[in-house]
């Protein structure tokens, strides 16, 4: 029994497809990209090609921020930025908890975290409503 | 069903927020393989797309390319992509059976005529129209019924687009893909075996979003996902370029995750979006998990010459023909040379000596 | 024919009715230079024939004396660059072990890919200087045959389609594979009707040469 589990053992982590450093470089022009002409790179991480266990790496690396934000639209979605201010992860769910996609935006604020003008309306009309029947 | 409303509106009656619209958008254009910078032109487009009417036939097929589609659980954004599409007609998955079902299928041609969106899966055989009838109507027949006023034909599978394993040798059944029957209509391969769920609502998604078909390579697969082979963008390529190679299943190699060419990957000639999209919502694909591509999206890929021979090895038993072709080469050889020593000691026999006499017989003349 | 069904052709029936007139037609020329045979040499043998046939293989392979190199220098770079990227190209590469080691039932360690793409383009380079000497020296272009222009063809392009398929240039991979193995299999198919056959002979007449010169006790 003790020879076959040797025999199993499987290496993970060992792989580096050297994908992680131009990544890396690609979220610094986006941030720069960002203070100096104020616009927002989105990055999609399903179209990278990625080794086990990479991805994990790549989100050890950016770490934990200050704002953390759950979202309940279409199921769930963390919103969240890493410990490089402006540089955010985020991560849609559906309904049964299976990703959906995942996402690093370079940004000041998520769009999908914006109020939309269309629902403001919605919402004012929606109020005015209510103040009358009060 | 109502055709008519535009999907934002009905997504919206659906409950579907305007965050989640955009959400939807995202993942759509993921799913799309389109770059994040399109969503504000999906988000748009999709606000007033109009839900297609969608016609889907299964011929000689083994009904996995469904379940491939099916497996990633409703309400998913597969799901979603289904809910805005109307699926008229799915033998399979459909409520109605026999004449219901047939009546139903004439019933969407004739309301959407020229509009509908025709999904194959499976080959079509032509050996014996007898080999695969649906409500006793031949493949071949039906094809060209439905296929006449589609907009479009999504071929389904390595089946529909290629013949797939009915198309294998020996070919008992004559198979053949959609593309071989029907000449006049823009046609989508959508090739795999199955192919990855998410490639399947992707092409659909296009369709739904822009309203016409993606932009094909020369198999007519959608580039966005058949634009890549699997060997460039493998995790493992680096260990090939270093040439390090796993020489069984169960050496060093294999369980250090080098390259698996040796041991049969056609990765280098597939074409197909498993190294990045993955299976399963993207946890793995067969190269992650030891095994080498079979290159199902690629056509004849049963008959590529064993799945575990390596891609430069020839498909046939090139040993065999070696030996024949030393047997004969030696044979032909040895007789040419005997031929050769033959002339020689001909010409060696009849080789006449010069005397004086010869040659004062010439000094007279 | 879509490219699937290209490459299939050319890794099965190409390949095979291109090795059996490889090696039907390098046997017969062979054979036939084995069996022309020679009179008994009934002269007192003045030193060891085999050792100096062997000997020669190897010094042959040198420049003769710094006089005849300074003055041959193109070709010496460019002839040894060609011919020393081509062997390792075609038996360094992982690829062509495993076609091998499917052939002969055994292999041999490989040279990692970038070397050997290293190699290639020397091998490229060299050959294309060569063309441009060929095309240039009024003494090698008058020497010049339609066969050495296509033999230099038949060189070139297993290399150079070779070169294309790793870098996926301008083609789908799989047509550019496709067109690397056709184009060897034409290599192939032309080997023993062409002095290509060099590769073999070579080695052979100078063992033959260097083994006269030693039984008669001269250096060759």
């Amino acid at each position: 029994m003790n020879s076959m589990d040797s025999s199993l053992k499987v290496e993970i982590g060992s792989y580096n497809s050297g994908n992680i450093p131009p990544l890396m470089h690609e979220i610094r022009h986006a941030l720069r990209n960002l203070l100096d002409n104020d616009e927002t790179t989105t990055i999609d991480l399903r179209g990278l090609p990625m080794a086990p266990g990479e991805q994990q790496q790549l989100l050890d690396i950016l770490g934990k921020g200050e704002v953390s934000v759950q979202l309940d639209a279409l199921g769930k979605s963390e919103i969240t930025e890493s410990s490089y201010a402006g540089v955010w992860l985020i991560i849609h769910y559906n309904n049964n908890k299976e990703v959906m996609g995942k996402f690093i935006e370079i940004t000041r604020m998520p769009a999908i975290l914006k109020t939309r003008t269309a629902d403001m309306e919605e919402s004012l009309a929606a109020l005015q409503v209510k103040l009358e029947e009060v | 069903m109502n055709h008519d409303k535009p999907l934002g509106q009905a997504l919206r009656e659906q409950g579907v927020s305007r965050r989640g619209f955009l959400k939807f958008c995202a993942t759509t254009a993921s799913l799309m393989a389109l770059p994040p910078s399109m969503v504000p032109a999906i988000a748009k487009a999709l606000e007033s797309a109009r839900r297609p009417s969608v016609i889907w036939l299964s011929f000689q097929e083994c009904t996995g390319c469904t379940e491939s589609l099916t497996r990633s659980h409703a309400p998913t954004l597969e799901g979603l992509i289904f809910d805005n599409i109307s699926l008229d007609y799915h033998h399979t998955l459909q409520a109605a059976s026999g004449d219901a079902a047939e009546a139903a299928r004439e019933a969407a041609m004739e309301e959407n005529k020229g509009k509908y969106l025709l999904v194959v899966d499976g080959s079509i055989p032509l050996g014996n129209p007898g080999y695969s009838t649906i409500a006793g109507i031949s493949n071949l027949e039906m094809l060209k019924e439905v296929a006449e006023h589609a907009a479009a034909i999504i071929a389904v599978g390595t089946c529909a687009a290629y013949g797939g394993l009915p198309h294998a040798k020996p070919n008992p059944t004559g198979a053949v893909s959609v593309e071989e029957i029907i000449k006049d209509k823009p046609i989508v391969n959508v090739p795999g075996c199955p192919p990855i769920p998410v490639v399947i609502t992707g092409v659909l998604a296009h369709f739904l979003t822009f309203g016409k078909l993606p932009e094909l390579d020369h198999l007519r697969r959608p580039l966005a996902f058949y634009g890549n082979n699997i060997h460039d963008r493998c995790y493992r390529r680096p260990f090939y370029d270093k040439g390090l190679f796993a020489n069984t299943f169960d050496d060093e190699g294999a369980r250090k995750g080098w390259c698996l060419f040796k041991l049969g990957c056609k990765g280098p000639v597939t074409y197909n979006a498993c190294a990045t999209i993955k299976w399963n919502d993207g946890t793995s694909f067969p190269i992650e998990a030891g095994h080498g591509c079979l290159g199902c999206s690629e056509p004849n890929f049963w008959d590529m010459g064993g799945f575990y021979n390596a891609l430069s090895e020839s498909t046939m038993d090139l040993s065999r023909t070696a030996a024949v072709g030393i047997a004969v080469g030696a044979a032909a050889g040895a007789a040419s040379g005997l031929l050769n020593r033959r002339k020689k000691s001909k010409a060696e026999a009849a080789h006449e000596t010069v005397t004086v006499k010869d040659l004062q017989r010439e000094e007279k003349s | 024919m879509n490219s699937a069904e290209f490459l299939l052709w050319v890794r099965g029936p190409g390949l095979n009715i291109a090795m059996v007139i490889f090696i039907i037609g390098m046997l017969i020329r062979l054979l036939e230079i084995f069996m022309l045979g020679r009179k008994q040499n009934l002269a007192e043998l003045r030193g060891n024939g085999i050792s100096a046939g062997l000997r020669t293989i190897f010094t042959r392979s040198t420049p003769a004396d710094k006089n005849s190199m300074r003055r041959s220098m193109f070709t010496f770079v460019a002839g040894y660059g060609f011919h020393i990227g081509l062997f390792v190209v075609i038996f360094l590469l992982m690829p062509h072990i495993q076609l091998i080691q499917s052939l002969l039932g055994f292999g041999w360690p490989a040279l990692p890919t970038p070397v050997v793409d290293l190699f290639t383009v020397i091998a490229l380079i060299s050959l294309m200087a060569l063309l441009w000497r060929r095309l240039t020296h009024p003494v090698v272009r008058y020497l010049s045959t339609p066969q050495d222009y296509l033999v230099w063809a038949a060189t070139f392009l297993p290399l150079l389609t070779g070169y294309m398929s790793y870098h996926h240039l301008w083609f789908p991979y799989s047509w550019l594979l496709g067109m690397h193995i056709l184009s060897v299999e034409f290599l192939l198919i032309l080997f023993p009707f062409t002095k290509l056959t060099h590769a073999f002979t070579l080695f052979i007449s100078r063992w033959y040469t260097g083994m006269m010169a030693g039984e008669k006790g001269v250096a060759s």
